[in-house]
């Protein structure tokens, strides 16, 4: 198996250097987007028999090139291939999306070549078994990312988005390349068999801190975030559903092997910076979501969101594995691997969602968008379910993953320690309240993007998209409510995961009657997404009929009512922002600092008045801000280092010789 | 077996046939503290009868989604109604969904009207969406965390333990119980749009929530969406009686007396409950809207209050 996904593997990369002529032939970038469909598909495929199938022995290829006298060692354990499974069933339907989606793009020779190679580099991440390997993996994922952001380099925001992306990645492979090197040790043992049983126990702390910082920085944990927003809308639509819907896994991926897997056994205390991130994370991804107005940096905003639920499922697990609590550490980690999986589905699906939109309006700014229901069923249909999936409302898939993050928040009093347990309610709480305020966001979203009137023409001549991309959209909306109505399967699935990370596994899900779930025992908790999905839509078919039975049929259509003084411009409608107004009332004073000014005019003056609101981003502006200046004040300085005459340089030589021979001599 | 299936059914027909009833009996009582004679206890089921039987009045630019949304509105409502025991525990479907997936499934019918709200594209419904969910962010992580404390306290987030639970010798007196009580008595009045946070009976368009959100229906749809409505008062009333006076409740396997008794104590437990929200509501005054948010926040505080101190007083094993 090992070696089928590394020739799949091998496939892209040939597929990424063959689309570059391919590329300027007029069906060629359908060939690509559907050849990496198939690799991607059988990817899939091979990965999720490796996991499903214990007694196969996927082992382990070893190539011959690599560092100098160092081999290649790529192969799927269980971790690997869950995470296999999750990003190229997503990658499938995103690349069968692109298939349709991809013949609009004006320049394809920009975006084509990079796809596949993107999707190479994700894989080569998951499939490496060695450090050296994964670094590589990771770097090509990153520029790959990168060259496909900056595609529509016209756009100055986009040139912009890519340069803060370029720094942050830079930054992050920076730190991960730091933890590999005290991971390998002295003796530089860098495949991760060897740093498995080399590990030294006082390193694994820091290790956790540089790697909460270079995969976090990737996933987008807060306040590392700031380039996902910029990023992920900046590329081509299809591009930005595998950026936010897949390698921001990928990433996720990287904190979990090298935390659980390489750095040794976990202490208690490295749970705490990793929940107070997650939740800050959260909670702070779904406010930044509330206020934008761009549908796409909206959807940017709120992965960040489902990043903190997703890490505070691993922080749990690391509290409960630090005090030897197996089945509960189990239970933490299938919740956020089954929330990665998840919000793989529909973040995916609403970035598609997002595109189709883009693509019939030419607009991504809800103030602009409104009544599309009406123009695109398909995609209303399908964004619908996804709206309702990561709004975590059964019977969706996102309900399950959070309801499991629950359970397992419900075991933790039984923590020795004190600081997790003062902190794990809090967290509880902030989980609640985003899961709360997603819902809010979401109804924001679909409710302005497709509810309503028209606010401008190209909202109101959109079209419905193709083929493709509809059969693609509907799929992933069909996968949410399968993981949502039958998530015993998901999490059997992932009990090899969790055997191989934590030593436990939760009790076969498959045994269960009515297939529901029980994550610890029956009398404690239960669910059943089936029986709760059947007995909504007997429900709704009953009363449906009931009231077919009994009520007048008569239907008449009419101006809407309004309480008697309907207004007959759209721009009376309620906006994308005066619908988070309350919302930014209540939580934005703090964390937004948001300030409203009405300026009135005079008495008699017929000027109209106005409302300004000041939103500040606190977390670029007490952050970012400082270290920009302080780089451009350094550069600043440095730079008169530029303009000096020969004997100044022969001076500054002379000293620097000087100085590093002190050096040497003090050093002896 | 048998017997589980029949209280099942009988749990779900018993909610909705009695919802209306409800919603009447607050209705009169309330006239009757102001003073008034009010209309019958069963004028609710003779406005529904009214409703249904009239044309449905539908804005020419409304979706598929505007006529489809109360019915699964309606359903989740049901649904999670039909799951908190009332008479009796020991429902069928009490493992197919705990107290966590009854706040759900009430979030999946609050989405759907909120959606509905802005389908036609009025400013009210608009505003009454905006407003909704706005006090939903507030009050579901409130209900939550009261959730929480109860599921910790009883070591379950199933009702049925936690209702048997709480009948039992090792429940005591608790401060966190009292907490989670306070914030489910809060939650209960913020999401069923009752005085001080909304008014029911209110013709100022502009202090409405719910009524907003709802103005483009007529018809068989607002008939549909009323009784959801009376469900959801219902389903609160029942979760507070369930969980904090279990006493007189059925368990499975009793005799018929047991179950007499059991529908005899949960009907006077809903008028003891529907008394005091009456009185709680006529000896208030409606809120601006932008207090509400404090008065939800003192819900959230007090569960999250009581959460951490069962998470603290927790002797680890």
């Amino acid at each position: 198996m090992s070696q089928l996904a590394t020739n799949c593997v091998g496939l892209l990369l040939l597929l990424a250097a063959v689309a570059i002529p391919l590329s300027r032939l007029r069906f060629g970038s359908h060939l690509v987007y559907g050849a990496c469909t198939l690799v991607c598909a059988v990817l899939a495929g091979s990965a999720l028999l490796v996991l499903l199938a214990p007694g196969l022995q996927p082992g382990v290829i070893e190539l011959p090139v690599g560092l100098p006298l160092g081999r290649t060692l790529l192969g799927l354990d269980p971790l690997s291939a869950a995470f296999a499974v999750i990003i190229n069933v997503a990658t499938t339907i995103v690349s069968a999306y692109a298939i349709g989606y991809g013949a609009h793009s004006r320049e394809p020779q920009r975006i084509v070549p990079f796809y596949p190679a993107f999707i190479a580099g994700m894989n080569l991440v998951l499939l490496a078994q060695d450090a050296f390997s994964f670094l590589v993996g990771w770097e090509f994922m990153s520029l790959a990312s990168w060259a496909l952001v900056v595609s529509e380099d016209r756009s100055a925001d986009n040139r912009y988005a890519g340069l803060v992306y370029l720094i942050m990645a830079s930054a992050g492979a920076l730190t991960l390349l730091l933890a590999f090197g005290l991971l390998a040790g002295p003796a530089g043992g860098y495949t991760f068999v060897e740093i498995r049983s080399a590990v030294a126990p006082h390193i694994g702390s820091i290790v956790l801190i540089l790697a909460l910082i270079g995969a976090g920085s990737k996933a987008g944990l807060v306040p590392l975030h700031a380039w996902l927003p910029l990023a992920h809308p900046a590329a081509p639509s299809h591009v930005s559903a595998l950026m936010s819907g897949v390698m921001t896994k990928v990433a996720v991926y990287g904190f979990v092997r090298i935390v659980f897997d390489l750095a040794g056994p976990p202490l208690w205390w490295w749970s705490v910076p990793v929940l107070v991130v997650a939740a800050a994370t959260a909670l702070l991804g779904v406010l930044y979501a509330l206020m934008e107005h761009d549908l796409k940096r909206l959807l940017a905003y709120h992965t960040v969101e489902n990043i903190g639920i997703i890490f505070i499922g691993l922080g749990l697990a690391l509290a409960f594995e630090a005090n030897g609590f197996r089945t509960a550490a189990a239970l933490a980690l299938t919740a956020a691997i089954f929330h990665v999986f998840n919000h793989s589905l529909f973040k995916s699906l609403l970035f598609l969602g997002a595109g189709a939109i883009l693509n019939a309006s030419g607009e991504r700014d809800m103030e602009k968008l409104g009544g599309l229901i009406h123009r695109m069923p398909v995609t209303a249909l399908a964004f619908l379910a996804g709206c309702m999936a990561i709004s975590a409302l059964p019977p969706f898939n996102g309900f399950v993953s959070e309801w499991l993050t629950f359970q397992a928040i419900l075991i933790s009093p039984e923590l020795p320690q004190w600081i997790p347990r003062l902190l794990v309610p809090a967290v509880g709480a902030t989980l609640a309240c985003s899961a709360a305020l997603a819902a809010a966001c979401f109804v924001k979203a679909f409710g302005m993007t497709f509810l309503g009137r028209a606010r401008s023409t190209a909202a109101a001549t959109a079209h419905e998209t193709d083929y493709w991309s509809r059969g693609a959209m509907l799929l992933f909306a069909a996968l949410c409510l399968l993981a949502g109505i039958l998530p015993g399967f998901v999490i059997d699935s992932l009990a090899p995961v969790t055997q191989m990370l934590a030593g436990a596994r939760l009790e076969s899900q498959a045994t269960q009657p009515w297939l529901r779930i029980v994550p610890i025992d029956v009398h404690r908790s239960a669910y059943n997404g089936l029986l709760v999905f059947a007995m909504i839509s007997i429900a709704a078919a009953a009363t449906a009929a009931v009231v077919r039975r009994f009520a007048s049929h008569a239907l008449r259509r009419s101006p809407a009512w309004d309480c008697g003084f309907p207004e007959p411009s759209p721009a009376t409608q309620y906006t994308a922002g005066s619908f988070a107004q309350p919302i930014r009332r209540v939580f934005g004073g703090v964390v937004f600092r948001a300030r409203e000014h009405v300026v009135m005019p005079k008495p008699g003056d017929n000027a109209v008045a106005r409302l300004r609101v000041d939103l500040h981003d606190t977390i670029w502006e007490a952050l970012y801000v400082p270290v920009i200046r302080a780089v451009n004040g350094a550069a600043d300085r440095l730079n008169k280092m530029q303009f000096l005459t020969i004997r100044k340089y022969l001076t500054i030589v002379f000293v620097a010789l000087v100085m590093l021979l002190v050096i040497v001599g003090v050093w002896r | 077996m048998t017997g589980e299936w029949l209280t099942q059914a009988i749990q779900a027909v018993l909610v909705l046939a009695c919802a209306p009833l409800l919603t009447g009996v607050t209705r009169k009582i309330r006239a009757r503290l102001l003073r008034r004679r009010g209309a019958s206890v069963i004028q609710p089921y003779r406005d529904l009868l009214k409703l249904i039987r009239k044309e449905a009045v539908v804005a020419e630019n409304a979706s598929w989604l505007f006529r489809v949304a109360p019915y699964v509105m309606f359903a989740s409502t049901w649904v999670a109604a039909a799951l908190v025991p009332t008479f009796a525990t020991g429902l069928t479907f009490s493992a197919a969904a705990d107290l966590i997936v009854i706040v759900a499934l009430l979030g999946t019918a609050r989405f759907l009207l909120a959606l509905a709200g802005l389908d036609v594209g009025t400013s009210f419904g608009g505003i009454g969406s905006s407003r909704e969910m706005m006090f939903a962010s507030l009050a579901e992580p409130a209900m939550l965390m009261a959730v929480f404390t109860l599921s910790l306290f009883a070591g379950s987030t199933q009702l049925s333990s936690i209702s048997t639970y709480m009948l039992g010798p090792d429940a005591g007196l608790s401060i966190s119980i009292a907490l989670a009580l306070i914030a489910l008595v809060i939650v209960a009045i913020g999401e069923n749009a009752r005085i001080p946070v909304d008014n029911p009976a209110t013709h100022l368009e502009l202090t409405m929530v719910h009524e907003a959100m709802i103005l483009e229906y007529s018809g068989r749809h607002l008939a549909v969406i009323e009784t959801a409505a009376s469900v959801k008062l219902l389903l609160y009333l029942s979760l507070i009686a369930c969980v904090f006076v279990p006493w007189g409740t059925a368990v499975s396997g009793a005799g018929l007396l047991a179950y007499t008794i059991g529908v005899v104590a949960y009907a006077a437990k809903l008028a003891v409950l529907g008394f005091l929200l009456v009185v709680f509501e006529t000896a208030i005054a409606k809120m601006r809207v932008f207090r509400v948010p404090d008065f939800l926040g003192v819900a959230l505080m007090l569960g999250l209050l009581g959460t951490m101190l069962l998470f603290v007083s927790r002797v680890s094993r």
